[in-house]
């Protein structure tokens, strides 16, 4: 399968979770793991171009599928995607143990629709539980992205 | 969470999938995995056998029948295909409707009209819809192809007509006619939660149909009101006089969320407000 744009190739047991096959085989720990239920969110990624829970999929599933997560967002060097620079300035983040589930589906949300409206952003996110923020930070964030890019 | 070890196989074609599922004991199909991944965490289910239907795309097709009258979804195709369906928007909008009150994006992209129909959990949104509507279930074996009425397909939770080395392919919903109306009503935890009872009504010229959800381990249909209803007069009032006595012919389940008085009493509630509904927009 294709990970934030590297092709890897592994043998896997069918039993493995893919949010265990990108932090434990691949590393890529930015993934991480709420409830392991199908209810926080914290383990979002996008398939394709559409959000999804990794850690209801078993790795085998996306043999042959395209993954983006967190650490595929940033540019090599660093530089952030808008809407990461967004939570950065709005202050959406305070444990960051949820960011980056928030950062994949408002990512997956912005693509589909580049302009959200509160409305959609709060519809968007029902799947990403926060502990921390309130959530009004991260939904500011997000529209804030979006508007921005009509400027 | 680790699971117990399985086998995968991920056929190409319908055929391939049922000569697996038959050929293997403790087989199990593999839809979009938001309940199946999930209940194998919590070894309620241990597969020895997963069979993806993913690259099914025969599965994956909403479309009309030969002589117009139904929409005919595939077994595989998303809660998130429901919601941008064209034809489901023109031949039966409620589908769509309800199909974006399922839990949330992630899950609405990857879970399966099929698979949320396999489960019957009896909380889940579509076997009260799809009872209600009138739709009709094509299962297909080694040996060949049935149908079954909701009537028929929902036995109790997790059990449907769909038996071992069997593939549920599509459900056919018949197309709104016009002066139609569908509604769903029902109480859940937060917004977009899970229902704690639920009631699906439709309204049309040859009557109304009212089936409930969470009440038993199968949508059940609230006969006596249906048939009070019959006469046409759908005022406030009148709904709510055939709604009398729902809730006490009931045997639901207690739970945390409500003991089973309680829950009779919502199924009441949410049968007149369904209803109510439907009548609205069965005006146009
Ligand atoms: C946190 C959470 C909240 C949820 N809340 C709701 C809710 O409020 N309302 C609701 O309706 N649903 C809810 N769901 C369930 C969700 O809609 C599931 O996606 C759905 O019930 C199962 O669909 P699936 O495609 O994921 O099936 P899977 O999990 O892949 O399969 C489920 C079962 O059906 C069988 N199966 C699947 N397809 C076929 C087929 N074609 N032929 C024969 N057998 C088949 C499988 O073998 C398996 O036993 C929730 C799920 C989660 C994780
Ligand atoms: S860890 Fe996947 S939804 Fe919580
Ligand atoms: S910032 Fe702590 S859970 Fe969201």
């Amino acid at each position: 399968m294709e990970i934030n744009g590297t092709s890897y190739e592994r043998d896997v047991p069918a039993s493995l979770l893919l949010v265990h096959f990108l932090r434990d085989d691949l590393d890529l720990t930015g993934t991480h793991v709420g409830c392991d239920t199908g209810s926080c969110g914290a383990c979002t990624v996008q398939l394709g171009d559409e959000a999804i829970k990794s850690c209801c999929m078993l790795a085998v599933q996306a043999d042959g599928a395209s993954i983006t997560t967190v650490e595929g967002l940033a540019s090599d060097e660093g530089e952030l995607t808008p809407l990461q620079q967004s939570f950065h300035e709005y202050h959406a983040l305070q444990c960051g143990y949820c960011t980056p589930g928030m950062l994949m589906s408002a990512t997956a949300l912005l693509e589909k629709n580049p302009r959200p409206s509160e409305h959609e952003v709060k519809v968007a996110l029902q799947g990403n539980i926060c502990r921390c923020t309130g959530y009004w930070n991260i939904i500011e964030a997000v529209v804030a992205v979006g508007e921005k890019g009509t400027r | 969470m680790l699971l117990r070890e399985v086998e995968y196989a991920r056929p190409a074609t319908v055929e391939e999938a049922i000569t697996l599922l038959s050929e293997h004991d403790g087989a199990r199909a593999l839809a979009g995995g938001q309940t199946l991944v999930n209940v194998m965490k919590a070894r309620a289910a241990s597969p020895d056998v997963l069979v993806d239907l993913a690259d099914l795309t025969e599965l994956r097709t909403i479309s009309f029948s030969a002589d117009q009258s139904a929409l005919e979804i595939g077994a595989m195709v998303t809660n998130t295909m429901v919601i941008s369906s064209s034809e489901v928007e023109v031949a039966r909008p409620i589908l769509a409707e309800v199909a974006a009150t399922i839990a949330d994006v992630q899950i609405r992209n990857r879970g399966t009209v099929g698979g949320n129909v396999c489960v019957n959990d009896p909380t889940n949104h579509y076997p009260p819809l799809l009872a209600a509507l009138g739709a009709t279930f094509t299962i297909r074996s080694t040996s060949g192809e049935r149908t079954a009425s909701a009537e028929e397909f929902f036995v109790g939770v997790y059990v449907t007509a769909v038996s071992e080395g069997e593939l549920l392919t599509k459900i056919s919903v018949p197309t709104r006619k016009p002066g139609t109306g569908d509604a769903m009503a029902g109480i859940t935890l937060g917004a977009h939660g899970t229902y704690v009872a639920s009631a699906v009504a439709t309204v049309s010229s040859e009557g109304v149909r009212v089936a409930l959800g969470c009440v038993s381990s199968v949508p059940v249909r609230a006969m006596v009101m249906e048939e009070r209803l019959a006469g046409g007069d759908l005022s406030e009032a009148a709904v709510r006089a055939a709604a009398e006595g729902l809730a006490a012919s009931l045997d639901p389940p207690s739970d945390v969320h409500a003991n089973a008085e309680y829950r009779g009493h919502l199924a009441e509630v949410s049968a007149v407000r369904a209803v109510l509904q439907a009548a609205e927009r069965a005006k146009g």
